[in-house]
């Protein structure tokens, strides 16, 4: 059963436009990485889901309801948590408060509480009081995690998740992912293929905004998604 | 020497008092509110106005601190939520052009007489502590201080403790992480203003229970609140307080010199501290004070190298 | 940076024509007109003075001032010094500009360095500290002020052609002067720092030096200005000559105007000049009035009249901005 909806989506930063006419379905319980080049759009495409960058043209649905027009803070509210490029935590407050906030804003109903959370990201356990501005990049990449599960999201969206870690953050990270597979639908922008391939059920490749290839990673070849990658791959495997 | 240092921090109270809402619009909502000081006369001649209708003054104050909020909430509804799209011009035309409205405006309903509250307050106005070195600090201005002190402890409370000042937090740091936490951003503003207007809804009654008030009093005291305000360093509450402290002290002692030198001492003061913050680093980088000046004189060049 | 220069177009060419043939005839007109006419005429040259000078300081070169006053107040304050030197009243005028301008040069190093706000409000207090100082000194007697009895001894109606034909001459010069100005060098590095200040500064534009020779320009422009009305005024009075309000009628007849463009100001200011006469006897309620009519200028129409004019699909007349854009550098 598809979860989100995108209906050729189009966006613009200014005058470049970043995606052009872009359908795709994220199918509940799924976890999709999107990958790319750099300028791709893939960041534009999350960022939209989120309704913090307007969509130009074309519709996004959600759960069946057309959220197009809903500002990003009624989007997390609606059931769509990101963690953003940069992991943007609020550096003057606690771990504690970054947490408590996103579940005082989402208001929603859910498993997710924060010992569940804690529990879920052991790393965070020690960190609970200290300001969010002076954790290490893994630490605070855990911190932006826990942040959208405290919403109680139906799809959670991160947003280039091993930029800047070191190899060991990067592990970390992928561990406590793993452990929310099947508890939460996950789109995933991703530059390391490898992990991308292994972590995924379902791979997007994007290049200068349009999907040029879409699929399980264990169906594509190495060099389909090379050249899908580099955009040389002009007729590619697009399913609607 | 003691006796204007004690009265200027007791008076930095009362600019604590102004500057928390000018810190607040500027720390959640960006901008830099030119009719803050407006806004505070704005409380006065309404209170002014109840009690010359026989309300009593207690009764007054409680009644216009949340007829203040409403105004800010409608303000910033109105007019600051637009005026915000426009980039950093756009607000300082808005603020002045409303700051003219309000002062030509509460001229043309209050009159110009100049008036205080210091008349309906009995005892209070003139009774004062005496100090065991015969200093005599003033019953006012010691509640007043008092006031100020246990305002801003519940400002610093609510910012920290409840859901709507972490809301207010995020928001001032973030806007677009704030929304992603489901906060919206818009009616965060709101409250914002809704606060800072009633703050100096507050702030202005004291000002009319200490002296007296006419409707062009409003610039002198937005300019008093940003100087507390800068010296003190923005966003911070509790520095904001330091920063009214230093203003009133240099006031007082800059009145023991005369009348005219005391709010000049203040903006000197003020001055200064914006100096050395633009300039501070100067001397301590490039060697001297020669740099320093060199700086002053010659920006252009230095930018250069 | 190169500024290359579109050919003007022929409408601009036949304004520019009728501009110049309005400034003969009004240099004609004390002549025929009455002593009332020629006063107020003298106060609207001075308006638009203020309004071209702080549009090049805000729509120009981005700064946003709230106490241009200062320098309004210091130039009749250099003018009553001089003349109390000795120097006859009417180059004091023009030399006490001169004053100012070391004043502004100084300054410009501490206030450019702030950011947009903190500009707004530190030039604010800039010249309430200036105020004060100007009025410990003994010659101007704190608030009571002084006048310049050295304007008394002058024929009234010589005293009054001669201020309207210099308040129109430098006004005329100002206007040129800026028209000069913005068409070359300057006016091209101030519209790439207000496009993009940190672009600007990457390709060589110092940034600093372009404000602060704007800066200059504009106070030495509001200091003639000051002069001028001080010499048609004759007393001195610190609150008067550095009272806000002078930056809020600035601020009035430029947003009402047109931001950024050349003939806004001057509109403004006309426009100004109309509403004082007709409505100025309302007292506070046309002040407030001009408080409204900025709010709303400022929300709904923040190009002012001139962009009412562009939206229409027409071309801004003189614009400065498409002259300079050449063809080929378009994005």
């Amino acid at each position: 059963m598809s979860l989100l909806d995108l209906e050729t989506v189009t966006l613009r930063h200014g005058l470049l436009t970043a995606v052009h006419g872009l359908s795709l379905s994220v199918n509940e319980g799924e976890v999709l990485s999107i990958i790319g080049a750099n300028g791709a759009g893939k960041t534009t495409l999350l960022r939209a889901i989120a309704g913090v960058h307007p969509v130009a043209e074309g519709r996004i649905r959600f759960q069946g309801a057309d959220i197009t027009g809903w500002p990003g803070h009624a989007r997390q509210r609606g059931g769509i948590a990101m963690s953003p490029e940069g992991r943007r935590l609020f550096p003057d407050m606690t771990v504690r408060e970054n947490l408590q906030i996103a579940a005082e804003g989402a208001r929603r109903k859910g498993d997710w509480t924060l010992p569940r959370v804690v529990e879920a990201l052991p790393q965070i356990a020690p960190l609970l009081d200290r300001a969010a501005g002076g954790l290490s990049g893994g630490q605070r990449q855990a911190v932006a995690i826990g942040r959208a599960l405290m919403a109680n999201p139906a799809l959670i969206l991160l947003d280039e998740v091993s930029l800047g870690l070191s190899p060991v953050a990067v592990e970390g990270v992928y561990q406590s992912l793993a452990a929310l597979k099947g508890r939460v639908t996950m789109v995933i922008v991703e530059q390391d293929l490898t992990r991308a391939m292994a972590f995924s059920s379902r791979l997007v490749c994007m290049a200068e905004g349009r999907v040029e290839l879409d699929g399980r990673p264990s169906e594509l070849s190495r060099d389909q998604i090379t050249q899908a990658y580099f955009g040389l791959h002009k007729e590619g495997t697009q399913d609607a | 020497m003691l006796d204007p240092i004690l009265q200027g921090i007791l008076l930095g109270g009362y600019y604590a008092l102004l500057a928390a809402g000018l810190s607040l619009m500027f720390g959640v909502v960006r901008f830099i509110n030119l009719a803050h000081g407006d806004m505070a006369v704005l409380g006065a001649l309404i209170a002014l106005a109840m009690v010359g209708g026989g309300v009593p003054v207690w009764a007054a104050i409680l009644l216009t601190v949340p007829v203040m909020a409403a105004a800010g909430w409608a303000m910033q509804a109105l007019i600051f939520e637009r005026a915000l799209r426009g980039g950093f011009l756009i607000p300082i035309l808005t603020t002045i052009g409303l700051g003219a409205a309000l002062q030509n405006g509460m001229f043309g309903i209050f009159g110009s007489d100049t008036q205080s509250l210091g008349a309906h307050i009995g005892s209070l106005s003139w009774s004062g502590f005496t100090l065991p070195g015969g200093i005599v600090l003033g019953k006012l201005p010691v509640y007043t201080f008092l006031v100020a002190v246990a305002v801003l402890g519940g400002l610093h409370l609510m910012l920290t403790r409840s859901a709507m000042g972490r809301a207010l937090r995020a928001t001032a740091a973030d806007p677009e992480a704030a929304a992603m936490c489901g906060i919206d951003a818009r009616r965060v503003r709101l409250q914002a203003a809704a606060l800072a207007v009633a703050l100096a809804g507050l702030a202005g009654i004291f000002l009319a229970m200490r002296s007296q008030v006419t409707p062009y009093s409003g610039p002198m005291q937005l300019i008093f609140a940003f100087e507390a305000v800068v010296i003190g360093g923005l966003g911070n509450l509790w520095g904001t307080l330091i920063g009214g402290m230093i203003l009133g002290v240099a006031q007082t002692l800059g009145g023991t010199i005369s009348a005219q030198f005391s709010v000049l001492a203040g903006h000197l003061v003020f001055l200064i501290v914006l100096g050395w913050r633009l300039f501070g680093a100067y001397p301590a980088a490039k060697g001297d004070w020669r740099a320093l000046m060199r700086a002053v004189l010659f920006p252009a060049r230095k930018e250069k190298t | 940076m190169m500024a290359r220069l579109m050919p003007l177009a022929a409408q601009d060419r036949a304004l520019i024509l009728c501009g110049g043939l309005l400034a003969i005839g009004l240099a004609l007109l004390p002549a025929v007109a009455s002593a009332l006419v020629v006063d107020k005429l003298t106060l609207l040259f001075i308006y638009v003075m203020l309004a071209v000078m702080w549009n090049l300081m805000a729509g120009y070169a981005g700064l946003v001032s709230v106490g241009q006053q200062a320098f309004v107040g210091l130039g009749g304050y250099a003018m009553v010094r001089l003349v109390e030197a000795g120097m006859p009243p009417f180059p004091a005028i023009l030399a006490g500009a001169v004053l100012v301008a070391g004043v502004a040069w100084l300054l410009s190093g501490f206030v450019l360095r702030m950011k947009a706000g903190e500009f707004a409000i530190a030039t604010w207090v800039l010249a309430e500290v200036i105020r004060s100082l100007v009025s410990f000194d003994p010659l101007i007697q704190g608030e009571t002020g002084t006048s310049v009895l050295a304007l008394n001894a002058i024929d009234p109606d010589l005293r009054r052609t001669t201020i309207y034909l210099m308040a129109l001459g430098v006004m005329v010069v100002m206007l040129a002067g800026t028209w000069r100005l913005l068409a070359g060098r300057l006016g091209a590095e101030c519209q790439a720092i207000r496009d993009d200040e940190e672009a600007a500064a990457s390709v060589g534009v110092s940034t600093m030096r372009v404000k602060r020779q704007v800066y200059i320009i504009a106070s030495v422009g509001c200091a003639v200005a000051g002069a001028l009305w001080l010499a048609s005024a004759i007393t001195f009075q610190p609150r008067t000559a550095f009272g806000v309000q002078w930056s809020v009628f600035m601020l009035f007849m430029v947003l009402v105007g047109g931001f950024g463009s050349f003939t806004g100001p001057i509109l403004g200011a006309v426009l100004f000049f109309a509403l004082q006469e007709v409505f100025g006897d309302f007292g506070a309620w046309y002040l407030a009035g001009l408080g409204v009519v900025a709010i709303l200028f400022a929300l709904y129409l923040p190009r002012g009249l001139v962009g009412l004019w562009q939206d229409r699909g027409r071309d801004e007349p003189l614009s400065i901005r498409k002259r300079l854009a050449a063809p080929g550098d378009q994005v």
